[in-house]
């Protein structure tokens, strides 16, 4: 039978050594895929979960049930990654990894490079606040009191954002239809 | 919502996979698991000794695992570049074990039994952590536990692997279930598809994965203060002003080891440091072996057009040395001359030497004898010449040495010399063995007296072998000085593959001489040829008169020695030459008979028995009947050797090969892998895909990536 995150939280926090890993299992795969997305690098999102991973034995004391343990976790996530950011990526550097990173996924599909071009650049030209709405509630489909709750701001900033976004993205598919 | 939206969020969610690898995925939850296990045993028991070794070893594991600054680097250019990092991860572990594998036959019996085999030791630790965790079980356990966690550490148990590097080592059993799969999994990722290669290229792999690995890590190392000597490519020359090319063989083949620690430090050699005939001639040569005794070697010769440019044409010429069977290897006085200074201080030094010496024990026979002589602040015979029957005397004083102090290199030769001469043995070899960084700092030696002392040494029978040890602060043109007149031969050694490779495999060709100072000289036609150039071999030029003058020293071949020479041709009347014709003299005049334009040039060698003083000549025409008319014809061992040289050339600046590409360099060695028994062909290929990343780096930011301290 299989409990829930908090259930295995709590018992991980007194000492369940089987918990804990259950707990790590099941989570490690999405904590990595916002790394890879927030960081655009296989290498730097594989470091960055495994830092996660590491911190989590420590963090699980400060984990207060209040939220899911999902969005707690997203929390660490981003703030592993901010940290991350802080520590080495320009700009540049981010902009050359995502154009990396879809080209090995998609490499296969030659023929839609085009539109992955302006998607990735999308991506990339977020500021670092609308990337990590984007994110979180695009691809992991979060809604924005979740998103709000894990970057720490007001679900409206959220909406907020994602209008921003939208117009970003507007500007640039009218830009490539051009 | 509108489309661009949709368009955003599907390709966010169908990029495809974005799973995360296995590999990272399990070594982030092995090392949670570590760090809950930590905190839990901390939080139930205080911090106790086992508590706290543990807690270093993680620590000692992080900086192993965790940062990457080397591998980070190579992602842009590599197209599996993620996954590779991974690989050298988990391979480092294994070798790691590999290493202590090794290291645990060769110690004492008392010390061997205490050090756990890895897999019950990952048991042991398991099961420790999980007593400490039960809230009832005593506190003794946590002493015990402690020394399951120390053992590894005891620098004589780990045969002198610096204590923090061996802690990890208790460490590596938890990422082991798959090392052998992520290694198979790997070359698939970076392209190399070469995954049925014998297990002894993994093994070799691994080792050199271990080293580059380790040099990044955390101890004091030297850097950019390599030396080398200047070597200027050598230049194209007319057969019509200079139709004669002498030079002497070169055996040596540090210069390989030296670049390949270097490529897998993520740093471009210098390109003084790239001696192309070396790199030829590290490899093994399937060439024809001489038919009988009566010439110790026999030359085989064959002409292709060059992969840089079909206009022009090689000349290679394979030189195979008769190979001595068993019984006939004569009776071995070596002498060991071991640098303990404070430099060797590294786990890719004296523990490397220590281990390197302990596998020449193998290779040699119960009744020869063995002497260590070390110098470091002052020189002192460590061990008196001992058979080596008696290898427990001889191990004693090895696990004794220990690293410290400035080098008096000279006095070190002068006494290994003299114990050397005092057991002398007549027929048999009798050898200094030098193992060093190079760094002579101290004492009366200019390099020019110490090689003037090493050429009168020779005189009395005792040659010199030098062994190369570290980077950062190696000096090879010492190094080379020493060998080239100390009848020798040099090899720089990275990894204790690399030892086993020159001191067990090539133990009869770096040991036993069979034929000295082989000098080759090469007429060309002018019918035939316009233009020609000697591929590599830039130290090792003789003037035309030393080729027949018995008092000019050269390279030796030892037992069982390929050598390669390749020289670049331009054929008379093709428009491919780069040197114009004259305006005021024509050349006309050299047209020569007909008997013989079929003819290329003539070969002549000049070698002397190892006993004899006066030498003999062999000659052979280079003719057009061994003429293959494309690069594919050619046989496997020559193409070989033409990839060899073309990176090395690539390496060195490639002036005369064109657009010629490392890429090239790749498809040609595939294709000439052959058998490939030791892996080292694979190395080789693996070592140019590497040397692609790499060189896409600036220098200067190179350097930086070897820094331990990189983030």
């Amino acid at each position: 039978m299989t409990m829930t995150d908090i259930e295995l939280a709590e018992n991980a926090r007194d000492g369940d050594r089987n918990a804990f890993r259950q707990l790590v299992e099941r989570h490690y795969d999405s904590a990595y895929r916002v790394a890879l997305r927030m960081t655009g690098s296989v290498p730097d999102a594989e470091d960055i979960a495994q830092d996660v991973c590491l911190a989590l034995a420590d963090k699980l004391s400060s984990f207060r049930g209040t939220s899911r343990f999902s969005t707690w976790l997203y929390r660490v996530v981003v703030n592993a990654c901010r940290d991350h950011h802080r520590k080495r990526a320009t700009s540049d550097r981010l902009h050359s990894n995502y154009a990396m990173v879809y080209e090995f996924s998609r490499a296969d599909e030659a023929d839609d490079s085009q539109r992955r071009g302006w998607l990735s650049d999308a991506i990339a030209d977020l500021e670092p606040a609308l990337r990590e709405t984007a994110i979180l509630v695009l691809s992991e489909d979060l809604n924005h009191k979740e998103a709000g709750e894990i970057l720490g701001c007001a679900e409206n900033t959220i909406s907020w954002r994602m209008h921003e976004i939208r117009k970003k993205l507007k500007t640039l598919v009218d830009a490539n239809h051009d | 919502m509108t489309d661009e939206f949709k368009d955003l969020k599907d390709a966010l969610r169908n990029e495809g996979p974005i799973s995360p690898r296995k590999e990272a995925r399990d070594l982030a939850i092995d090392k949670a698991m570590h760090a809950f296990d930590e905190k839990n045993t901390s939080a139930a028991k205080g911090i106790g000794i086992g508590n706290r070794l543990m807690g270093t070893a993680i620590a000692a594991y992080q900086i192993l695992i965790g940062r990457r600054s080397m591998n980070m680097r190579l992602t842009p250019a590599l197209a599996g570049g993620a996954s590779l990092s991974a690989l050298l991860l988990v391979i480092l572990s294994t070798s790691y074990l590999q290493n202590n594998f090794e290291d645990a036959k060769t110690i004492p019996d008392g010390l061997a039994s205490r050090q756990p085999t890895p897999s019950p030791q990952k048991e042991a630790v398991e099961e420790r952590v999980f007593a400490e965790l039960r809230p009832s079980e005593n506190d003794h356990l946590t002493e015990e536990s402690a020394i399951v966690f120390a053992d590894p550490a005891l620098p004589s148990a780990s045969a002198g692997l610096p204590s923090t590097a061996a802690e990890p080592t208790m460490m590596a059993p938890s990422i082991n279930p798959s090392p052998i799969i992520a290694f198979d999994a790997a070359p698939g990722a970076v392209g190399v598809g070469h995954s049925s290669a014998p297990a002894e290229a993994k093994r070799r792999f691994m080792i050199q994965s271990f080293d580059a690995d380790q040099q990044a890590q955390g101890f004091y190392q030297d850097q950019g203060r390599d030396e080398f000597s200047t070597i200027k490519t050598n230049p194209i020359k007319l057969v019509s002003e200079e139709p004669v090319s002498t030079f002497s063989i070169d055996v040596d083949t540090a210069s390989y080891s030296f670049i390949r620690a270097s490529l897998n430090n993520n740093v471009l050699p210098q390109k003084d440091a790239v001696r192309v005939e070396e790199l030829i001639n590290y490899f093994p040569y399937d060439y024809a072996r001489p038919d009988d005794t009566s010439v110790p070697f026999k030359a085989g010769i064959s002409v292709y057009p060059a992969p840089w440019n079909d206009e022009r044409k090689l000349i290679h010429i394979g030189i195979k040395g008769y190979e001595l069977q068993g019984l006939e290897k004569p009776a071995s006085n070596l002498v060991f001359l071991l640098d303990t200074s404070g430099s060797m201080d590294a786990p890719n030094k004296l523990p490397l030497v220590q281990n390197a010496m302990k596998l020449v024990l193998d290779s040699l026979k119960p009744d020869d004898t063995i002497a260590i002589v070390t110098y470091a602040g002052s020189a002192g015979t460590v061990l008196e010449a001992t058979p080596v029957k008696d290898k427990a005397k001889i191990l004693r004083a090895l696990d004794n040495l220990h690293s410290g102090g400035s080098t008096a290199g000279a006095e070190g030769i002068r006494q290994a010399y003299q114990l050397a001469e005092q057991n002398f043995r007549e027929k048999g070899v009798n050898r200094v063995i030098l193992a060093t960084d190079g760094d002579f700092n101290v004492g009366v030696s200019s390099d020019e007296e110490l090689k003037s002392y090493i050429e009168r040494k020779r005189q009395t029978g005792v040659y010199l072998s030098v062994l190369g040890f570290g980077t950062g602060n190696y000096n090879d043109a010492l190094m080379q000085t020493l060998a080239q007149n100390g009848n020798g031969n040099a090899a720089y050694i990275d990894s204790l593959n690399e030892a086993r490779k020159v001191l067990v495999e090539e133990a009869g060709s770096t040991l036993f001489t069979i034929a000295r100072d082989v000098k080759i000289q090469v007429e060309f036609n002018p019918a035939t040829v316009s233009e020609y150039r000697l591929i590599g071999y830039e130290t090792r030029l003789l003037n035309r008169e030393d080729f027949n003058n018995d008092k000019v020293d050269a390279g030796d071949i030892g037992s069982g020695h390929a050598v390669t020479a390749i020289y670049e041709i331009t054929p008379t009347g093709s428009d491919a030459g780069l040197i114009d014709d004259l305006r005021y003299s024509t050349s006309d005049a050299l047209a020569s008979p007909s008997a013989t334009s079929g003819e290329y040039g003539f070969l002549k060698m000049r070698y002397k028995l190892p006993d004899e003083s006066t030498s003999k000549l062999v000659s052979t025409p280079i003719t057009n009947d061994k003429e293959y008319s494309s690069v594919e014809e050619a046989p496997n061992e020559a193409r070989f050797a033409t990839a060899v040289a073309g990176f090395g050339q690539l390496l060195r600046d490639g002036r005369y090969t064109g657009s010629y590409a490392l890429d090239d360099v790749i498809d040609l060695a595939k294709s000439a892998k052959g058998e490939d028994e030791f892996g080292y062909r694979a190395e080789f290929i693996n070592l140019v895909r590497l040397s692609k990343s790499v060189a896409a780096i600036a220098p200067l930011d190179a350097e930086h990536s070897v820094s331990p301290t990189q983030p």
